[in-house]
């Protein structure tokens, strides 16, 4: 029998670490995720995003570190059936038809949904019948989902569900997903699209170079990228000094370029001035989620200095 | 049950490659009667030639068969199933369980079909012994099982084709399948019955001589090879998870 602390106990990663040769896909990731929450893993590719999600998949077992789902170790829990998975890669079995392998996929798991309910959901059943090797990109991707949903797990790992679909695709996946999530799963998802972490999640888990590098409510992390950005030039400004200005919550350096993130712009400009007072060519903007995330990617040792700061 | 349903589907797979089966079928059998239509009352090493050649070409696609796993193992890694199967509750164990029924299910057809030209170029045998012969058959294809494993997680899926069907080119050979032995005594001849492949052939005149079954040596050969093949599939099956 099954002894895990059931959905209550949540996931929780704790010091995972992950090493393929010299790349270290994953440094000392911590992570805990409430039951129902849907959280998204956002991060550019080679961020660790698929190593993390393989590893609490259980396909990848951690160098250090330690994994709980619901109260099991991953392998455990996808043992009893409380866990579902969509892949980045994989084509599904040959020589079946799709209705055939999602009930295939069924009769793994101790309660599974209906077949035809699935299909319906998945949108799949407008082609059921169709074998799994003769299929377009973005239905391939919904018999993924279907075969991941058809086991009524807890929990539902998506690695880059939408990768390579296009518009329309992907917003019919996430209409899907939405109500799916809402039955109270814990969906943990990849994806390197922002749109989608900030629409579908509860919570954005940036990753950056196998690590965590901002965590919180979307509303959080775009409040966050709300800030302003001060560029200007100024030939061999001292970095330190221009991060101890007031309102500056990071500062970064291309050549005569300055870039400052400011809490506080209005406050920065002043102090800006008033210090360097070779400062020229100023353009101060808004900052977009987007730069918000290339900044907390980036993957320059800076991007260090600017979460440290940012923290 | 959900290994009813996996088990279905696996048997499905098979029945739907029909490339394969038809050719695992239907060669021993063009075979056979090509070869042995002109020799009906040939004999071949103190049994008659169609009988001999009968369980040759039976042995012959039973072996196909029996390696069958071995591809289909590798086109699931390869496809990724492996993997996405690994996600879910199915244990590895009842996978290769039914690959390997499944396997068998296309090996009784095989059987039945050449026992059955068998017949009709004159083979007659009492019943008790086509089904001594049958499970000598089934027994002696436990090594070839294991083969397919082993090569289905060691080789990439688009040099696996020529693998197997050299592999099992090779046994047949060595092992008398083709209608002829490479030696009737030496060393080559030791080396000949030290292979299962040998001693598949030798069931149907083991079945209808002396005691009615294998010496003792078809036994051990026929253990040897799956005790030493077993670890071997055993580390590739835990080479391939490792890379996974």
């Amino acid at each position: 029998m099954v002894t895990g602390t059931g959905p209550d106990g949540g996931i929780v990663l704790s010091q995972l670490s992950k090493s393929y040769g010299a790349v270290r896909a994953v440094r000392s990731l911590d992570l805990v995720i409430a039951p129902g929450e849907t959280v998204a893993l956002l991060g550019p590719n080679g961020a660790g995003k698929t190593t993390t999600i393989d590893m609490m998949l259980g396909l990848t077992r951690p160098d250090h570190g330690t994994i709980s789902v619901f109260g099991l170790p991953p392998a455990k829990a996808v043992q009893a059936g409380w866990v579902g998975g969509m892949l980045q890669t994989g084509s599904p079995l040959d020589h079946l038809r799709v209705r055939e392998l999602v009930a295939l996929t069924a009769s793994y798991y101790p309660a599974p949904l209906g077949v035809d309910d699935v299909l319906n959901l998945t949108g799949a059943d407008a082609f059921a019948g169709q074998w799994t090797t003769k299929l377009s990109g973005g239905q391939a991707q919904r018999v993924r989902f279907a075969t991941a949903l058809v086991g009524d797990p807890d929990l539902l790992v998506l690695d880059e569900p939408t990768a390579g679909i296009d518009v329309g695709g992907r917003r019919d996946f996430w209409r899907s997903m939405r109500d799916i999530a809402g039955q109270g799963k814990t969906v943990v998802f990849a994806t390197h699209y922002l749109e989608e972490a900030d629409a579908y999640a509860d919570r954005i888990v940036l990753v950056a170079n196998g690590a965590v590098v901002a965590d919180g409510p979307a509303t959080e992390i775009k409040a966050q990228a709300a800030s302003r950005t001060i560029r200007a030039t100024l030939p061999d400004a001292d970095g330190a000094a221009l991060r101890a200005l007031p309102g500056v919550r990071a500062a970064d350096r291309h050549g005569d370029t300055i870039i400052l993130s400011c809490s506080d712009a209005d406050a920065a400009l002043r102090a800006l001035l008033g210090t360097f007072p070779g400062v020229r060519d100023i353009e101060v903007r808004g900052g977009s989620l987007e730069e918000a995330f290339l900044e907390l990617t980036a993957e320059t040792s800076d991007a260090v200095d600017v979460m440290e700061v940012a923290r | 049950m959900s290994n009813s349903t996996h088990f279905r589907y696996e048997v499905l797979r098979v029945l739907r490659n029909r490339v394969f089966y038809a050719t695992t079928l239907a060669l021993p059998l063009v075979l056979f009667f090509g070869v042995a239509s002109g020799q009906r009352h040939a004999t071949f090493n103190g049994t008659s030639f169609p009988l001999y050649f009968m369980t040759a070409m039976a042995v012959y696609g039973a072996m196909f068969a029996a390696v069958g796993p071995g591809a289909r193992i590798a086109r699931d890694i390869s496809g990724g199933w492996t993997r996405q199967l690994s996600i879910t509750p199915l244990r590895a164990r009842t996978d290769l369980t039914a690959k390997v029924v499944s396997a068998y299910l296309l090996v009784l057809p095989t059987l039945l079909l050449l026992y059955l030209a068998g017949v009709s170029l004159g083979v007659r045998l009492a019943a008790g012994q086509w089904l001594a012969m049958t499970g000598l058959i089934l027994v002696g294809l436990v090594p070839f099982v294991v083969i397919g494993f082993v090569v289905g997680y060691l080789m990439p899926v688009d040099a696996l084709t020529p693998a197997l069907g050299g592999i099992v080119v090779l046994f047949s050979l060595f092992g008398g399948v083709y209608g002829f032995e490479l030696a009737k005594s030496g060393f080559l001849f030791e080396v000949m019955r030290a292979l299962p492949s040998y001693w598949l052939v030798q069931a149907g005149k083991s079945v209808t001589q002396g005691g009615g079954g294998w010496p003792g040596q078809a036994w051990l050969v026929i253990a040897a090879w799956t005790i030493l093949l077993v670890p071997v599939a055993g580390l590739a099956y835990r080479r391939n998870a490792a890379r996974a």
